[in-house]
């Protein structure tokens, strides 16, 4: 009998090119026994939806470093909703204003990470999460 | 309505639900394989294996995109990672090259991690693509783990094996090894853009030149009834693996590689190859539950505590593995 694994979808939506923070994060989850399915740079919300369903995924991690979390979370949840992963938890990384800190945990993501956050955090927390 | 039926009817929040069940091996997941067993044995099962970056999931991508350009045909993708086996956890990162397939419905892509198989799949891949081919998908697509010389294990469950090589990776002693290329209906030396791509094929050629007829025929003739099959249409009955180039960043060598799967699987149908397929992968899953139920009883009706006894006796040298095995099990499976 296997042990259940928890899956973690890491995804870069929008437009930026910088994936090394996805990939630490990819790096250290997997290194926490988790399977991560990284689908790398330039994701629409729409793929990353998809990719959250064909992979039946517990977390989603999203990594944004241009700013536009704002547009691109929203949208993403509301797909993860319509296509009835409403029990995926989604995890944000990137250069997050306080301000919109409150907006996305009010819309529902689980946690919020912003440079020098430790991985350690990261993964206590995601465990957490899926542990419900 | 059961999970089953959900996904014969299409839906595919339950495929990728009862994937993850089937995956985990609960239960609800086998109850599940159980209902949809009648269901299988349509599709075709495509299996791609070859060393690390050889760029079988790019190869996979392109001929996926044919396929949904050329025919009306749907297809799953069973992409398979290494676990680590330290942590095992796993980074699957097939999908970063099947991007092009994204947003397409007839398309249906999972990542599965090895979680300490040795055979370059899962021990659950064979039953995730069960599921596909209940799921009514056309063509279920297995790719290995970037496979060395034995993982070998693709080539017993899919109808058709491609085995991918690209050019500088070894000469010709490579090629006449025994394990990975003996497995091989259609070698691919893809990335053929790339220098030394003559001396690939060069080394591939002269191996099959070796090996492979006499040995398809002589096998072949141990079941053929029909000579004058053979007779009229000497092709048919024996299978030579073709070489093929391709190169996977813009298609090239795509279409003939799709016809040339086609080819094979007509062959397989015409010479019966199909069936004995079918019937020898069925043959090996069926021997592997009964081990598991076996190792089930086993652990059931023998305490832990006799087990243990016995294992240090054995650390002690007292006893050989062999003489434990018979102790342990002395009539306890009736």
């Amino acid at each position: 009998m296997t042990e259940r694994k928890i899956r973690v979808l890491v995804a870069k939506p929008g437009l930026d090119g910088h994936d090394r923070g996805a990939k630490v994060v990819a790096r250290a989850l997997r290194d926490a026994g988790m399977e991560v399915i990284y689908t790398g740079l330039r994701q629409t919300p729409e793929m990353i939806a998809e990719a959250a369903l064909q992979e039946d995924v517990d977390v989603v991690g999203l990594s944004v470093l241009s700013g536009a979390h704002m547009a691109l979370a929203p949208r993403i949840m509301e797909l993860l909703k319509t296509n009835g992963q409403t029990n995926v938890k989604v995890f944000i990384g990137g250069i997050i204003p306080d301000e919109d800190l409150h907006r996305l945990k009010e819309m529902g993501v689980t946690g919020v990470y912003g440079p020098g956050a430790s991985t350690d955090d990261i993964i206590r927390d995601v465990k957490m999460a899926v542990a419900g | 309505m059961t999970i089953a039926q959900a996904v014969i009817h299409g839906d595919r929040l339950a495929l990728a639900r009862l994937l993850s069940q089937v995956e985990n091996n609960v239960p609800d997941g086998r109850a599940a394989l159980i209902e949809l067993f009648p269901h299988t044995g349509k599709a075709h099962l495509l299996g791609v294996t070859g060393a690390p970056g050889t760029g079988k999931s790019s190869l996979v991508n392109q001929l996926v995109l044919h396929y949904r350009k050329t025919d009306e045909r749907r297809v799953a993708i069973v992409a398979v990672d290494p676990s680590s086996p330290f942590t095992g956890g796993a980074v699957l990162g097939d999908r970063v090259r099947m991007r092009d397939l994204s947003g397409d419905p007839g398309v249906f892509i999972r990542s599965m991690a090895t979680r300490g198989s040795l055979g370059g799949l899962a021990q659950a891949t064979a039953n995730i693509a069960q599921v596909f081919d209940a799921a009514g998908f056309d063509t279920v697509i297995i790719e290995t783990v970037g496979a060395g010389q034995s993982e070998v294990d693709v080539a017993r469950l899919a109808h058709t094996t491609l085995v991918v090589e690209a050019p500088g990776l070894g000469d010709e002693i490579q090629a006449i090894k025994a394990g990975i290329l003996e497995i091989a209906d259609i070698l691919v030396v893809n990335k053929a853009d790339r220098p030394g791509v003559e001396n690939t094929e060069k080394a591939l050629k002269s191996m099959l030149e070796l090996a492979h007829p006499t040995q398809r025929v002589f096998r072949h003739h141990g079941v053929s009834m029909d000579v004058s099959v053979v007779e009229e249409n000497p092709h048919e009955d024996i299978w030579i693996p073709p070489i093929l180039r391709t190169v996977s960043i813009d298609g090239h060598g795509i279409a003939e590689l799709a016809e040339s799967i086609a080819r094979h699987v007509a062959h397989l149908r015409l010479s019966g190859d199909w069936a004995v397929r079918e019937r020898a992968r069925l043959e090996v899953e069926l021997e592997m539950l009964i081990r598991d139920e076996l190792v089930g009883q086993f652990r059931e009706k023998v305490p832990q505590k006799n087990y243990e006894d016995v294992l240090e006796k054995v650390v002690r040298r007292d006893l050989s593995p062999w003489e434990a095995v018979k102790s342990l099990m002395n009539g306890r499976l009736k």
